[in-house]
């Protein structure tokens, strides 16, 4: 008896943790309160809001050290992990971390690491005087949100219609195809204007023009996967079960095709957040007075074209592609990982 | 092969028709033509007016028509080379488009010219023998500087060059006429941006044909390790980063935007971006097309010339 227990470890805490429900579980506990706090924030009291996003913050640590834990052997790939989390942990504890009002204009043209009116500016501030320690952390908060969202509404939709052309084929496949190819050959920007302009710029409408705009080159992913995957044996199988088409897409083709997309989904929420970022210096996307990355470098590009002041431009565009750099070296680190397997 | 490139053109041309019907339904709408009356009548105009004169300023500017009739007259006009007027700057369109697309051109000349000998010699270099410390260290910067977006790298690389060291003019919106060094900072943010893609693609190419039996056999003959490199390995893959450079055509027509707003450079996209925000109508038209134009375009191309590099694929 002695002998069967001691050769049986007990897993350590760690490794109990790594089991995708507990993983699923923490990510829902990360996410779902950030997106309501950005999404529906303004129709709750700060009190409520602020108690609703509280349990992300350690959500969002515990994910972080079991992201670096699985990945320790790539450093690239530890290196885009910490700095995605870096900006997540910023967007989650935002409300909770001693910042100043980011759009309350105290003392303007601080230079950064200076004590004007008292206060002491880090980064600086803007030409309004707000703080920019405080706009960048509160805009990382909205760009990760809206970017994570649209992406993934892009994906809901370009994995359906890619299961139902490449399923069904047929005259579904014609149509959705044919549709697809008109939504790729117009150029993304044309699509993003022509789309933003009609409905109007906000967060919501980000989301649409970035399905109508993301949906048509995941659903050809998907499409050529399930092509190939359902001519296997399980799909057979289950045809001649008598599963209808609907249980098939779902539940045979859909685990099927995900690894494929996963590394996808990552590259693809770096062109998200370049798209968000472009669109609202644009004047296109989010709207002010709220921060956000491409807001300030759009508000300073006037003001600030002069070596003094030049930190205002700087600090949102570092800020914008270290967090692009870390979804690359993620994508890169994830890609790697699924090739070793 | 005729037959490919006739099914080509005749799906292009499907797709010009759906893309400038959507466009028109969607210009066609009250809050547009307000738009349009908005900009120019101004405000107090606008708000004096009853709802009579407006419906008359709506017939004197041909915005009351129905909607297909003015689609129908617009594909007549188009027909015949005439493309309509600017409401925003009322003149032809023809040849303002052509004016903005000749200064894009110039931009794109020097981007390609720059970003190809760039990218792929970064890249063959990394390809040829995977995983040493050159190879890491191009894969390496080529992310880092394909991460950057086209809006950070235009800060970055005008605070540097331009407010930092003072060498060049932070805005290119040539007013005194064409001015080379206005041309440096737009082309060094798509060349930064773009080069990084190409070479991976390119590496990626390149570690593929090194691993083949062919160029295995070329070493083992006791050839030149040079000669095997030049003479045997590039020719071969050099071909896929052909198709992906064509492709970026089709990349730097959305890609130009960004940078043209913020270098204030008049090229196709602020042209694109300005007309979108008015509610020009026929100037997003056009720019539509010449778009869809080339993004087709440039994929045949990119296919035929595929077929003519590489003699094992041929057109079923």
């Amino acid at each position: 008896m002695a002998v069967t227990t001691a050769t049986m470890p007990v897993p350590s805490l760690m490794e109990r943790l790594k089991t995708p429900k507990v993983i699923i579980g923490l990510m829902s506990l990360a996410w779902f309160p950030l997106m309501f706090y950005v999404m529906f924030g303004n129709f709750v009291g700060e009190g409520i809001r602020n108690a609703i996003l509280f349990p992300a913050v350690p959500a969002t640590i515990l994910l972080y050290i079991l992201a670096v834990t699985a990945w320790r052997e790539s450093w690239l790939a530890v290196l885009g992990v910490s700095l995605v989390f870096f900006w997540l942990l910023m967007a989650v504890s935002a409300p909770f971390l001693p910042l100043a009002d980011p759009n309350a204009p105290v003392a303007p043209f601080a230079a950064p690491m200076t004590t004007k009116k008292d206060v002491f500016f880090l980064l600086g501030s803007d030409f309004k005087g707000r703080d920019m320690l405080s706009r960048v952390i509160w805009g990382c908060q909205r760009v990760i949100v809206w970017g994570i969202s649209a992406t993934f509404v892009a994906y809901v939709f370009g994995t359906l219609f890619g299961l139902i052309a490449g399923y069904l084929a047929g005259w579904w496949d014609q149509i959705i195809s044919f549709l697809g190819n008109v939504l790729l050959s117009f150029p993304v920007m044309v699509l993003f204007i022509v789309i933003l302009n009609y409905l109007g710029p906000s967060g919501f409408n980000i989301v649409i023009a970035v399905t109508f705009a993301s949906a048509p080159a995941i659903m050809r992913i998907v499409r050529g996967l399930a092509l190939d995957i359902k001519t296997r044996d399980y799909v057979f199988a289950a045809q001649t079960r008598g599963e209808s088409a609907l249980w098939i897409m779902v539940v045979e083709l859909l685990p099927n095709v995900r690894g494929p997309i996963i590394v996808d989904a990552c590259l693809r929420l770096g062109y998200t957040t370049v798209a968000i970022t472009t669109l609202t210096f644009l004047g296109l996307g989010l709207q002010p007075p709220d921060p956000d990355w491409g807001l300030m470098i759009k508000e300073s590009a006037k003001v600030a074209m002069v070596p003094k002041f030049s930190y205002m431009l700087l600090v949102p565009a570092l800020a914008v592609s270290s967090l692009i750099l870390g979804f690359n070296l993620m994508a890169d680190g994830l890609r790697e990982m699924s090739l070793r397997d | 092969m005729v037959k490919l490139l006739g099914q080509r053109l005749l799906q292009m041309l499907l797709i010009m028709l759906t893309a400038s019907i959507i466009l028109f339904l969607i210009f066609d709408s009250d809050s547009y033509k307000k738009r349009i009356a908005l900009a120019e009548l101004g405000n107090f105009g606008l708000s004096s007016m009853s709802s009579a004169d407006y419906q008359a300023w709506l017939d004197k500017k041909g915005l009351n028509v129905p909607v297909y009739q003015r689609y129908a007259s617009w594909v007549g006009g188009v027909l015949v080379g005439d493309l309509g007027e600017s409401f925003e700057k009322a003149t032809p369109v023809g040849p303002l488009l052509l004016d903005r697309l000749k200064n894009t051109g110039i931009l794109a000349f020097w981007v390609f010219a720059l970003m190809i000998p760039i990218s792929l010699i970064l890249g063959v270099l990394s390809g040829m023998n995977e995983g040493s410390k050159l190879d890491r260290s191009i894969t390496f910067v080529s992310v880092f500087f394909t991460s950057m977006p086209e809006i950070a790298t235009a800060v970055i690389v005008t605070v540097v060059f331009a407010l930092g060291l003072g060498w060049l003019p932070t805005k290119s919106a040539m007013i005194s006429g064409f001015d080379g060094w206005q041309l440096v900072l737009p082309v060094m943010t798509l060349v930064i941006y773009d080069f990084g893609y190409v070479a991976r693609m390119t590496r990626a190419s390149m570690a593929e044909v090194m691993t083949s039996q062919y160029i295995r056999t070329a070493v083992l003959k006791g050839i030149p390790y040079k000669r095997v490199i030049m003479k045997h390995a590039l020719r071969n893959a050099l071909i896929a980063p052909f198709t992906i450079i064509i492709l970026q055509l089709n990349w730097l027509l959305s890609g130009v935007v960004v940078v043209e707003v913020f270098f204030e450079y008049k090229g196709f996209g602020k042209l694109l971006l300005e007309a979108a925000l008015f509610g020009d109508i026929y100037v997003v038209q056009a720019c539509t097309l010449v778009a869809v134009v080339i993004a087709v375009l440039s994929q045949i191309i990119s296919d035929v010339g595929y077929t003519f590099l590489n003699p094992r694929i041929r057109f079923a």
